[in-house]
């Protein structure tokens, strides 16, 4: 495997940066951790806070199991060793936004065990080929409320709608090496939980989230001491923690000076890091067996519906594209970027086969072709995307079959797509409507290119003379004739039968 | 109607099915009794007369209509002030919870009104339930209302459902709840000369009782005599959906099922319970108990629980380590005391509340407990009791493959003086034949077994195989028929 030649250049010379994350992605779940409340984003404060979340006097958690499905179906998602016998453990510490004093989590047994993911070679971002990055372990926990400072002048107000919601942390191993390296995972990461369907992915509104382990080393010697950046919330960021916390320590190192363990917060406005808290002044959690649950052992059958349940993958549905599907490299890594893209395309391909009678191989190209350079500049100009399209899968192969039979030319669709966008009305009635449909009466056609042919003589002469890119005038002509209607293929038949004299 | 407040709970429930008296006759002799008694014995923390009498016009009612009633129709209870009961302030005899007022009931409590019991009111208990004698109650300890023979000395209830032992023995209820973590439902019994039985782990729903040691908590009856805490049993048993770590096993008709006879039955008599000092009147109860089950037909043998020894030191980690973190949650932000002096920041509240809100006994607690959890001491300490405890349980499984049963004093000695035990080590002493059953979580039961030499009652401890409430009792019934307890206190108050 190719290293990363990723270096910060200090005084003293090169430094290595090696980078580990803790992501805490929000379960999709409609019901808390450990109890029924609701968990949607931005309802009104304490309205989704059940006896249980607010730490009444007797309450108890209760495990909510379609959370652990879905942090077992993560777990299976990144080829992780499940954990049939796991426990949860009590994290206590005191403050305002966590009602019990403490958070229930798993620390001594995790649900998920070691795991990977791979992240794709991009030459450009220094990442010269496919890197595996190890994922020690998932385990799930609960999340905390949320403090408000800004509505009294003196008080801090706490909402709880977000405390007993369960998260997934999932650990990396310190296998990074640049912040493109770091950016990718997450991405990656992200595209998986996705896929799954364990966490929509949402970084700004915290449903994803990263503590990034940062340190410096000189290369190829020992891991140097780390610092711990919280709760950072999107790709970009992540990556300018790394570079700047790896800068800092470096400059810090150089100096003279100790990088010590500590927890820091990063600065977007000042794209700086700073310190939070030192190990000193570091919480001793007194983590212990949470003694209301018992340990959560796991059955064959429960595991064998995790695993039937997961969808294909974004590698596997890569390779198929390209292999199976006859896409190119880029399309098909376009395409699976995102869940909800690839099922668009897939609904797309599918009504589109069967719109046109042929195998989904047939129409593939056909089909990605156009999602990716006319579908997507259209929605993009309306500042639309494909979850807001006004055009579905179907409407869109009705289209595409009325050119794939010749109804209609290319140049004509991306009218009809115009016009479908704008009316809603399908692609059909727009082609009717507006007497759209292709010409291909060859009589018709033959008329008119003698006619051109008879106005162009002199053309007709160069060309004959071996001027043959006017073949491409006479079609222009001929096609402006028809209005754009006539069909291209039997235009260039036609012309070349006439030009040959 | 004084006749009333002497009848157990079987007897008053049969008598108000046949018409023999109404519901709200016992409601209102009972809360007569009640309220006659509070100031001298300190019983009940909050008296409800208009619960209890509500409770009983509704089971009249559904008499009158000819409707079937409940297990328990006509019953006026008194409710352990652990239990969480919508509108009525559960206090857990703490400071910090004083007003705190649950917009819900617990599970136990809602089972047995829905059995037709009514509450007469929240009882005393040590703070939190940690205690063995009720005097960390913040409101004052329960009184026994036995006295010793020619002596006035105010005697602990026990604890730390002293407020339960102390009403049912006063004969101002019937029955009443309790709770054991360690012995709080049995010590209290055995001190007042009544039946209480502390079921196997999960049997009751933990769901709105204030937490004292999550994994070692059980709620139970306490009542006159082994078939009245047999049927209060049935009404609060079941699967709860919202304990995870309730059984969800079906709940046995115990009190139809009850029976003395124990021939083919074996009896084990713990040879490391015959500890060096023990009283002479407690050993001799002892001797009296072993005499009523072979008359009854058991077989008695010799077993060995050759680790409990260290039951008492684990219990003592084990639970104030669960105990630091349940009472976190009482941190003056959201409910109950909150002390925020002038300027304090987030911390300085928390640490003002947490000052002003607990009882020295309950900090001591947490302060142990935070220290066995704390980094450094965890594996000495929590990790190594909890060692400690699978040893305990398995000697109980090693013994249960010789007997039934358990035979064993429930505490080393009578009920003593308030203030007698000024040091904490002593009155944790106390707890040393209780808390081996309840580290294995196993169902034991303390009936009465006859009065010391200065007249006061003392119990036996039966333990049973996990599930085995039957068993354990039976024999507790097989002691009952024998030992022919009927002294009750003197009425002084």
């Amino acid at each position: 495997m190719a290293e990363s030649t990723y270096r910060i250049q200090g005084a003293t010379g090169e430094w290595e940066v090696v980078i580990g994350l803790e992501v805490h992605a929000q379960v999709t779940s409609n019901a808390k951790l450990f109890s029924g409340s609701a968990t949607a984003f931005g309802a009104e404060p304490n309205s989704q806070v059940s006896l249980v979340d607010a730490a009444m006097p007797g309450m108890l958690p209760v495990p909510n199991m379609e959370c652990i499905r879905q942090a077992v179906r993560t777990g299976m998602a990144i080829e992780a060793a499940i954990n049939k016998w796991s426990r949860f453990d009590r994290k206590n510490y005191f403050y305002a936004d966590l009602p019990q004093g403490y958070q229930i989590s798993q620390l001594y047994h995790p649900l998920v065990g070691e795991g990977s993911l791979t992240i794709e070679a991009d030459e450009k971002a220094g990442i010269p080929e496919p890197k595996v990055i190890g994922i020690e372990r998932i385990h799930v926990e609960q999340d905390a409320g949320k403090l408000m400072h800004d509505q009294h002048p003196t008080m801090s107000y706490v909402d709880l709608n977000r405390s007993g919601v369960a998260l997934m942390e999932i650990v990396s191993r310190p296998d990074m090496r640049s912040p493109a390296e770091a950016g990718a995972y997450l991405s990656k990461l992200r595209q998986i939980v996705r896929y799954v369907g364990s966490c929509d992915g949402n970084m700004d509104q915290g449903s994803m989230r990263a503590d990034v382990n940062v340190s410096v080393r000189r290369p190829g010697d020992e891991f140097g001491t780390r610092t711990e950046t919280k709760n950072v919330n999107s790709v970009r960021f992540v990556m300018a923690v790394v570079e700047s916390e790896a800068k800092r320590q470096v400059a810090l190192i150089e100096d003279g000076g100790k990088v010590v363990q500590e927890t820091r917060l990063y600065d977007p406005d000042k794209n700086e890091t700073r310190s939070m808290r030192s190990k000193e002044d570091a919480h001793d959690y007194r983590y212990f067996p949470d003694p209301d649950l018992l340990p959560l052992v796991l059955d064959d059958a429960f595991l064998e519906e995790c695993r039937a349940s997961l969808p294909e993958l974004p590698d596997a549905k890569r390779a198929r594209y390209v292999d199976g599907l006859g896409l190119s490299a880029y399309n098909a890594g376009v395409l699976t970027n995102d869940v909800d893209t690839a099922r668009w395309f897939e609904a797309l391909l599918a009504a589109t086969a069967s719109a046109q009678n042929k195998p989904e191989a047939d129409v593939a190209k056909q089909a990605a072709n156009w999602l990716l350079s006319e579908f997507f500049g259209a929605l993009n100009k309306l500042g639309k995307d494909l979850s807001t399209s006004p055009i579905s899968p179907e409407g869109a192969a009705e289209l595409l079959a009325l050119v794939g039979n010749g109804t209609i030319s290319g140049s004509i669709a991306k009218q009809v797509l115009e016009k479908m966008l704008e009316t809603g009305d399908a692609a059909g009635v727009i082609v009717e409507r507006e007497g759209l449909k292709q010409n291909s009466d060859t009589g018709a056609i033959e008329a008119v290119i003698a006619e051109i042919l008879t106005k162009n003589a002199d053309k007709v002469e160069q060309y004959r003379g071996g001027k043959e890119a006017l073949f491409g005038f006479f079609v222009g002509q001929t096609m402006k004739a028809m209005q754009g209607k006539a069909n291209p293929q039997i235009i260039n038949e036609l012309l070349k039968k006439a030009l040959a004299g | 109607m004084t006749g009333l407040t002497d009848l157990g709970l079987i007897a008053i429930r049969d008598g108000v099915a046949k018409g023999e008296f109404t519901a709200v006759e016992v409601a209102q002799a009972f809360n007569a009794a009640v309220a006659e008694a509070q100031e001298a014995l300190n019983a009940f923390i909050v008296t409800t007369p208009e619960a209890a009498l509500a409770a009983a016009e509704k089971v009249d009612a559904t008499r009158a209509a000819g409707k079937e009633l409940g297990k328990l129709a006509g019953v006026p209870i008194g409710m352990k002030d652990l239990f969480a009961t919508k509108g009525v302030q559960t206090s857990a005899a703490s400071k910090i919870l004083e007003g705190f007022t649950p917009q819900y009931e617990s599970t136990v409590s809602q089972k047995l009104w829905d059995a037709g019991a009514g509450m007469l009111g929240k009882l005393n208990l040590d703070q939190f339930a940690m205690g063995s004698s009720n005097e960390s109650s913040a409101f004052g300890p329960a009184i026994s209302p036995w006295r010793r023979k020619g002596d006035t000395a105010a005697l602990t209830a026990g604890g730390s459902s002293g407020g339960s032992s102390a009403a049912v023995a006063a004969r101002l209820c019937p029955a009443a709840t309790g709770t054991d973590t360690g012995g709080s439902i049995r010590q209290p019994a055995a001190f007042t000369g009544i039946s209480g039985i502390k079921p196997t782990y999960g049997r009751c729903s933990r769901w709105g009782i204030v937490a004292f040691a999550s994994s070692l908590d059980q709620a139970g009856p306490m009542a006159h005599d082994v078939a009245d805490c047999a049927l209060m049993l049935e009404a609060m048993a079941g699967f709860d959906p919202k304990d995870a770590t309730s059984l969800d096993m079906p709940v046995p008709d115990w009190s139809a099922l009850l029976n003395a006879d124990l021939k083919g039955k074996k009896v084990g008599i713990p040879r490391e319970y015959r500890i060096e000092g023990l009283n002479a009147d407690v050993a001799k109860a002892w001797d009296d108990g072993i005499a009523w089950l072979k008359d009854a037909g058991a077989e008695v043998l010799d077993i060995s629980l050759p680790h409990s020894k260290y039951a008492l030191a684990t219990y003592y980690i084990i639970a104030p380590a669960e105990a630091s973190s349940n009472l976190a949650r009482y941190d003056g932000v959201r409910y109950g005391l909150r002390d925020l002096p002038d300027g304090a920041n987030l911390q300085e509240m928390y640490a003002a509340t947490r000052a002003a809100g607990f009882g020295a006994e309950v900090k001591r607690r947490i302060l142990i407990g935070t220290y066995v959890l704390s980094a450094g001491f965890y594996d000495a300490y929590y990790t190594q009791a909890q060692k400690v405890r699978t040893l305990i349980s398995r000697d109980f499984e090693e013994a249960f493959k010789q007997c039934d049963v358990i035979l064993a004093p429930t505490a080393p000695t009578p009920a003593f003086a308030l203030g007698e035990k000024s040091n904490p080590l002593d009155l944790y002493l106390g707890d040393v034949f209780s808390v081996p059953a309840s580290l294995a979580g196993l169902p034991a039961m303390s009936v009465p077994a006859g009065l010391s030499s200065d007249g006061l009652p003392l119990g036996l401890q039966i333990i049973g195989r996990p599930f085995d409430e039957q068993g354990v009792l039976n024999a507790g019934l097989a002691i009952e028929q024998r030992a022919q307890f009927s002294a009750k206190p003197e009425k002084w108050w």
